[in-house]
């Protein structure tokens, strides 16, 4: 694996993959970021309407706590557990895939290093483009709990606008934005880990599919407590 | 020439391959047959790097290349092409991506002469405008032909072909050895073919090695391969009905 984070052959090779892998990792993943970042949103508003109907504490409190949950933990964590599902799988798949037909050999035997060549791009553009991702996401979120605050009456537009825009921490972003660019590696690096140390045949890649998934997922949990206790407390 | 100096490998303490000491020479198309599970596509994957081997050593021309770093091994493999068993072509690219990335790796040459090189190579390989289809648009015999283009995009030295008719009708298997043929007298490569198919090894095989468990048993070419009294390789060349008619 550390032959992965060797300087590239060529740079225009390496460019042309990379840019073949934002579209993978990255556009392809915008459908499903939208529908669940606008309904995570949503549902977040109407719980949060839901647990706090107190008359002593004011209504802007869901546009806040919306905001909040959506920068500090769902956009970054959540999300990125998905990707981990949609992006993660599809690495694992590729690379295990490319290593039962010897399409891996082929490059060792060109003269290509091929984790290099594989793994670097795959890495490089989830780090770049899955903050980009969040970003969306966080904004999607925010959006969602204002649509459901309409929708549902639970709060009045101008109260949730408020509360979105109360007590505004900058760091807050910033948090969200390391943690992710850490989830995209953790995501990238073990699935492309697993394909690559695939033996066997179509049972194995799958197989290494799923714990790609699955070690991505507890590692994300993981570093997402570090990461926490070490920036936020 | 290739030649192997009594190599031995073994995996997790079973013996694979045994003292083998043979050559490969240039201008040549040269076999290793025999049986499945014998050692012969280990004994190539040996040859191209893929595997260590654990004693004894492999020259290309002279040159030491068995217990090179990998690093150094990389000016000798540019100079190979291999034909793997299954073509390995990238899935993701078209047959012109295909050709063109050994050509994108390692030459500086623009993108007109790269695309002179691939329509080349595909015109010897019989499969002019094919450029634009992808390795799941092609039957078998096309998939071989495009790996065999792209293995000797770069005009190599030494090209390698593990089973390079398996899974193929026995008419297309005879054009792909024909083709080999051809493009090793064309190029002057030194061409090692893994076969066990009984027509290759009387069509095109200029110099022959058996491989019977791990050991080399017989070497020849196909003038005496049918004439000769080694049990173990009668076992093998006359093993169908077949070719026991042909021995009549």
């Amino acid at each position: 694996m550390f032959q992965a984070f060797k300087r590239p052959d060529k740079g225009f090779v390496f460019r042309k993959q990379l840019l073949l892998d934002f579209r993978r990792i990255g556009t392809d993943s915008l459908g499903i970021v939208v529908v669940t970042s606008v309904f995570m949103g949503a549902i977040i508003a109407i719980q949060m309407a839901y647990n706090i109907d107190s008359p002593f504490i004011p209504n802007t409190i869901i546009g806040f706590s919306t905001r909040q949950m959506m920068v500090l933990e769902i956009a970054p964590t959540f999300i990125s557990m998905l990707l981990a599902g949609k992006v993660g799988s599809r690495i694992a798949s590729e690379i295990g895939t490319m290593r039962i037909t010897e399409q891996i050999d082929a490059l060792r035997v060109m003269g290509v290093n091929p984790a290099n060549y594989l793994i670097l791009p795959k890495i490089t553009a989830a780090m770049l483009y899955f903050p980009v991702l969040i970003i969306f996401s966080i904004f999607l979120g925010i959006v969602g709990g204002w649509i459901s605050s309409i929708v549902t009456g639970i709060v009045p537009s101008a109260a949730y606008i408020n509360g979105i825009r109360d007590w505004y921490d900058p760091f807050t972003v910033t948090f969200a934005m390391i943690k992710t660019v850490v989830f995209a590696f953790i995501i990238t690096s073990v699935s492309a880990y697993k394909g690559y140390t695939v033996k066997g045949g179509s049972v194995e890649v799958g197989q290494a599919s799923t714990d790609a998934v699955v070690q991505s997922s507890i590692l994300i949990i993981f570093f997402d407590l570090i990461l926490t206790q070490l920036l936020l407390t | 020439m290739i030649e192997v100096q009594h190599i031995n490998k073994s995996f997790d303490g079973a013996t694979v391959l045994e003292d083998i000491n043979t050559s490969f020479e240039r201008g040549k198309t040269n076999l290793i047959i025999g049986q499945s599970g014998s050692g012969k596509t280990v004994l190539m994957k040996c040859c191209i790097g893929l595997y260590d081997v654990d004693d004894g050593d492999i020259l290309f021309d002279g040159r030491e290349y068995a217990h090179l770093a990998e690093k150094k091994r990389q000016h000798i493999r540019q100079e190979m092409g291999v034909l793997f068993q299954g073509g390995a072509l990238f899935d993701s690219f078209n047959v012109e991506e295909n050709i063109m990335f050994p050509l994108n790796m390692f030459t500086d040459m623009s993108m007109k002469e790269k695309k002179e090189r691939v329509n080349f190579v595909l015109e010897n390989v019989n499969l002019a405008g094919t450029n634009n289809k992808f390795p799941s648009e092609l039957s078998g015999g096309m998939l071989k032909r495009v790996a065999i283009a792209r293995a000797i995009s770069l005009i190599p030295k030494y090209l390698f072909a593990d089973e390079p008719n398996s899974g193929l009708d026995p008419k297309t298997a005879e054009r792909i050895d024909a083709l080999l043929s051809d493009l090793t007298k064309k190029f002057n490569m030194t061409t090692v073919i893994n076969t066990h198919d009984m027509n290759s090894v009387l069509e095109i095989g200029e110099k022959i090695s058996f491989i019977n468990k791990g050991k080399l048993w017989w070497e020849g070419d196909n003038q005496d391969v049918l004439k000769s009294d080694n049990q173990e390789l009668n076992e093998f060349i006359f093993a169908t009905s077949l070719t026991r008619r042909i021995k009549g």
